[in-house]
């Protein structure tokens, strides 16, 4: 009786990936790309099996990140989870806050003094124009265009979070939403910043929109069909690429955005060049929200008279909470049971949920643009992993 | 026209080049040790604790050991022994102060949690952002002696607040020493700003 094992070089029958010193040699090679890429955004790794350079599959691997962010959110107190959502999608920490405060006002029925519901939306859209603009710097950076175009988006960026940092303390884990308002109020000297700043925004479309390289690498790479984008579940500026006009700021008219006059773009063709497009052009509509809250900003407290900072506990129940992220839907689950931390704790990342079609996106082109369309997905790797 | 985009791209950078020379929007970069930017007033590292007295700092500590801030801090980086015996506090009544108040700064998220929930505040964020050691566990693991600054160094950072303060610590003072002096010679005279570790007046009946 003969029995041996093959050995590891050689491919197992009826193998699709064959190995080295395989006589079939060359038809198909399986690429493990990342964890450590300087194109994945962090910590992200893509199984790939490539036909030449063609991908013919794609695996994501993720979890490099996690921090095990839902059970400390149930183990924390309410208050003590808030610092933890800026480290969630760590370029957004503002919308997060306010995603968060908001499911916890609803939890336990507080009300927010009209001059925060005003600051807050302006504290979102200039995230929105800081999450942007680093998009467009990073897309760029995945096309090969290697530190020009990334340097003047942080150029910009830095502009904003000068801004969140006079604020709230800190340039990226603001911590500045509570439940029933805003930590801090802003200064007149603030406001007239943010003024400044609102009407000097703008070189940087005249650098990349209309060039002709980005067109090439862009435009038909990684179509994402409306139906599927809306069966996955997709949300946010990529699922507005493909055509579907869904925006939570207009569908749910949370805070006082109703109010406020502006349009959501719409692409036509879900490719990624429509991704890139339909995020410059909300950035238009984010400058002229900012201008209309920075204009009719009323008076008052920032923050409600009668929230409990100490000891603070909900009623039970329970809430689904979600605003209009830079990224997508950023949703917060939360069941009380009266106690002073959660019973359960359950982020909705936008990235998480947008990652899930790469494959779909990346079927039959390149490796190059696999790179191109994980960077126009936008992705950060803190709120994927948790 | 093909390329037309491109050159447009082109001539932003070259506008961007040209005025790193003689633009001063364009003079972005500070040579950071010789140079330094001004910190916002509303900047925030880690936290320090309030001493009413620069000459006793071990002596004058606003905090009580109430472990508020202990069991709100997130990450866990606060602990709090408190002592065995008892001294006035900042509002005149007698409290137990810290025997041992440790904050790991390796663990630390800067959250300011602390110093909004402290109620007698006596814990405030500190704007000191040079502090790398050569131990990390030593190093980082700052007690109170570390910890302790004087009120006058709280009204350099936050000048209005600081005063604030002072006026609501004042006031509670006031309040305290006339309730607990029905002999008036018993009453010492309070400075509003940065007592020392003065005489106590007895203990208030409530």
């Amino acid at each position: 009786m003969s029995f041996s094992l093959p050995s590891p070089l050689e491919s197992a029958p009826g193998a699709r990936v064959r190995a080295v010193r395989d006589p079939f040699h060359g038809d198909l090679l399986e690429v493990s790309m990342g964890p450590h890429h300087p194109s994945t955004h962090g910590v992200f790794r893509m199984n790939v099996t490539l036909d030449g350079e063609t991908v013919v599959k794609l695996k994501p691997v993720f979890g490099y990140l996690h921090r095990n962010h839902e059970k400390i959110g149930e183990n924390a107190s309410y208050l003590g989870s808030m610092p933890y959502t800026d480290r969630l999608d760590y370029l957004c920490s503002m919308t997060n806050n306010w995603a968060y405060a908001l499911a916890v006002e609803r939890l336990s029925g507080q009300t927010v003094p009209e001059r925060a519901e005003y600051l807050r939306v302006i504290l979102a859209e200039l995230t929105r124009l800081l999450n942007h603009t680093c998009f467009a710097g990073f897309i760029l950076q995945d096309c090969g265009a290697s530190g020009t175009p990334l340097m003047y988006a942080f150029r910009e960026r830095e502009k904003i979070l000068d801004l969140f940092e006079s604020l709230s303390g800190s340039r990226m884990m603001c911590n500045f939403q509570r439940f029933g308002g805003c930590r801090a109020d802003a200064t007149p000297e603030w406001l007239e910043a943010a003024r400044a700043l609102v009407d000097g925004y703008g070189e940087f479309e005249e650098l990349l929109t209309g060039n002709e390289i980005l067109m090439a690498r862009t435009q038909g790479v990684g179509r994402l069909p409306a139906k599927l984008a809306v069966g996955a579940g997709i949300t946010g500026p990529m699922l507005r690429a493909s055509g579907v006009g869904y925006d939570l700021r207009k569908v749910d008219g949370y805070g006082v955005y109703p109010r406020l006059d502006f349009r959501v773009p719409v692409g036509a063709d879900g490719d990624t060049y429509d991704r890139y497009m339909v995020r410059v052009l909300e950035m238009r509509e984010s400058i002229k929200i900012l201008r209309q809250a920075l204009g009719t900003l009323p008076g008052g407290p920032v923050m409600d008279p009668k929230a409990r900072l100490r000891g603070f506990r909900a009623k039970p129940g329970e809430v689904y909470s979600r605003i209009e992220g830079p990224k997508g839907e950023i949703g917060f689950f939360l069941i009380s049971d009266g106690g002073p931390n959660p019973y359960r704790y359950r982020v909705r990342p936008p990235s998480f949920i947008n990652l899930t079609v790469l494959e779909d996106l990346c079927l039959g082109h390149s490796i190059a643009d696999t790179v191109v369309i994980l960077g126009s997905i936008d992705i950060v790797l803190g709120e994927v992993d948790r | 026209m093909l390329g037309t985009g491109l050159l447009q791209g082109l001539a932003v950078t070259a506008k961007n080049l040209a005025g790193s020379y003689h633009d001063p929007k364009r003079f972005v970069t500070t040579q950071y040790p010789e140079e330094r930017t001004k910190l916002p007033e509303a900047y925030r590292n880690f936290p320090f604790l309030v001493s009413e007295s620069t000459d006793d700092l071990m002596g004058t500590l606003r905090c009580v050991a109430c472990q508020i801030c202990e069991k709100e801090c997130p990450p866990q980086c606060i602990y709090i022994e408190k002592s065995k015996d008892k001294k006035p506090d900042a509002s005149g009544k007698m409290q137990v102060y810290p025997a041992v108040f440790d904050i790991d700064t390796a663990v630390c998220m800067s959250c300011q949690i602390c110093v909004e929930v402290c109620p007698f505040d006596a814990i405030k964020m500190d704007q000191i952002f040079e502090i790398a050691a050569t131990d990390r566990f030593t190093g980082l693991l700052l007690g109170r002696e570390a910890l302790a600054k004087p009120n006058a160094y709280y009204h350099t950072l936050h000048p209005v607040d600081a005063a604030e303060v002072d006026d609501r610590l004042a006031t509670a003072r006031k309040a305290a020493a006339a309730k607990a002096a029905p002999k008036p010679a018993a009453a010492p005279p309070q400075p509003p700003v940065a007592p020392s570790a003065q005489a106590p007046a007895p203990k208030p009946a409530a």
